[in-house]
């Protein structure tokens, strides 16, 4: 191929952009031929120069931010950022308030089963036909009953001048425990009064307000390491003012 | 190709690299800061909007440096200089027989380099910055152009001629010393 035609196609072999056919004919002829090669070394110092010559400006660090900020979308991003400051309360917020009604409700379950399970003793005990293994009205028989039956002892309350009357007492167990079942009589309503060791476990924790289930009323409280438990179908003021005959004995 | 849904924050991925060579351009066809700057943000206002319309997998530089140099082409400055390809103009603007060995001495001449592109009509620096900066393939510059590959490189080798032109003037001393 003549020169001519070769210096034609410098350009396009410089940048390259010559089919890969052509580029070798044409890296061939160039070593043999000092004026093409002269040529070609000169295009491609051009192409250099104009490349670094060319490479000048360069944006103010304050325009270059501006359009950062501008093409960064803004929108989603202040989505974003609002919704970092408004989830991550509502999530603190969401999960305490599962952790609590969690809780609530555990506990809730948890002092249904143990009220259950008392009033459940509660009426067996009353439909047996021996409801009481001591039968006695006086606290002072009643009590040392239990002595080397249950790991504890208790005090029991003067009834004279109330309208409540011992019945008697057993021993019996709540969760595993061994406790004292006794039962008291007002206006022929019998009400049952467990005393089991506080041992902080099943038991522990009842509210200690008067409470109503399965139209049982119930209350609780712990005193001098022991638990009281008052379940029988009368009012509330009676199951309180037993309770508070109990407290002050106790 | 299909329309596909463009995944958030695309743009942004496409776009800001590019950030560099937009400006260089801009400015080397604006030449002026606040209007290659605001060429700059227009174009990419422009291409954001646009984007909707842009095929993912054709060519994402191109079609950016389409925007900007269409934008520039309405712009006060673009429309004063001279973006249609005065062909014959241009080839007088080269000066015959330029040697080797004069550009060979004075290639390292940056600041030569500069004030020669400055100097050249707009389509001649424009495709030079494209094909010898941007090292962009004749099919993108031609994109970027909108004209046909056999235009980009008769235009190319006019652009180069009148460079080379330009520099032997400098180089010899004076615009008559050639």
């Amino acid at each position: 191929m003549a020169c001519e035609s070769w210096r034609e196609k410098l350009d396009a072999y410089v940048d390259g952009a010559l089919p890969s056919a052509e580029a070798s004919a044409l890296a061939k002829h160039l070593p043999q031929c000092a004026g093409c090669a002269a040529e070609a070394l000169e295009r491609v110092q051009m192409k250099r120069s104009v490349a670094t010559a060319g490479k000048r400006y360069e944006a103010s660090a304050q325009f270059r931010q501006k359009l950062l900020k501008a093409v960064s979308t803004p929108r989603p991003r202040e989505r974003a950022w609002l919704w970092r400051i408004v989830a991550l309360p509502a999530a603190l917020v969401l999960i305490l308030s599962l952790a609590v009604n969690f809780y609530v409700d555990r506990e809730k379950a948890r002092r249904q089963r143990v009220y259950s399970e008392l009033a459940d003793l509660h009426v067996t005990t009353l439909a047996s036909a021996n409801a009481v293994d001591v039968v006695s009205t006086d606290r002072h028989t009643v009590k040392p009953w239990f002595e080397g039956k249950i790991p504890f002892t208790f005090n029991l309350p003067e009834l004279q001048g109330t309208d409540f009357t011992l019945v008697g007492g057993k021993v019996t167990y709540l969760a595993q425990a061994p406790g004292a079942h006794l039962i008291y009589r007002i206006r022929k309503h019998e009400i049952s009064v467990f005393i089991f060791q506080d041992r902080g476990g099943e038991t522990a924790k009842l509210s200690s307000g008067p409470v109503s289930l399965l139209s049982f009323t119930e209350e609780s409280w712990t005193k001098n390491g022991l638990q009281y438990f008052v379940v029988g179908d009368v009012s509330t003021d009676d199951v309180e003012s037993l309770s508070k005959l109990l407290r002050d004995a106790g | 190709m299909p329309d596909q849904p463009l995944p958030a924050g695309t743009f942004e991925d496409l776009a800001l690299p590019l950030f560099d060579q937009l400006y260089n351009f801009a400015r080397w066809l604006a030449q002026d800061t606040s209007e290659a700057e605001d060429l700059v943000q227009e174009t990419y206002a422009k291409a954001l909007r646009g984007f909707a319309g842009f095929q993912l997998g054709t060519n994402f530089r191109a079609w950016m440096f389409r925007i900007l140099r269409n934008t520039f082409l309405t712009s006060r400055t673009g429309l004063k200089s001279k973006v249609e390809m005065d062909e014959d103009e241009l080839e007088s603007l080269a000066s015959p027989g330029p040697t080797p060995e004069a550009i060979l001495v004075e290639q390292a001449n940056r600041q030569a380099v500069q004030e020669a592109l400055t100097e050249l009509p707009v389509p001649a620096r424009e495709i030079l910055l494209l094909c010898d900066v941007e090292e962009m393939s004749y099919e993108e510059i031609a994109q970027v152009l909108a004209i046909p590959i056999g235009t980009v490189m008769s235009r190319l080798y006019r652009a180069r001629k009148a460079l080379r032109g330009r520099l032997v003037e400098k180089f010899k001393g004076g615009p008559n010393g050639v």
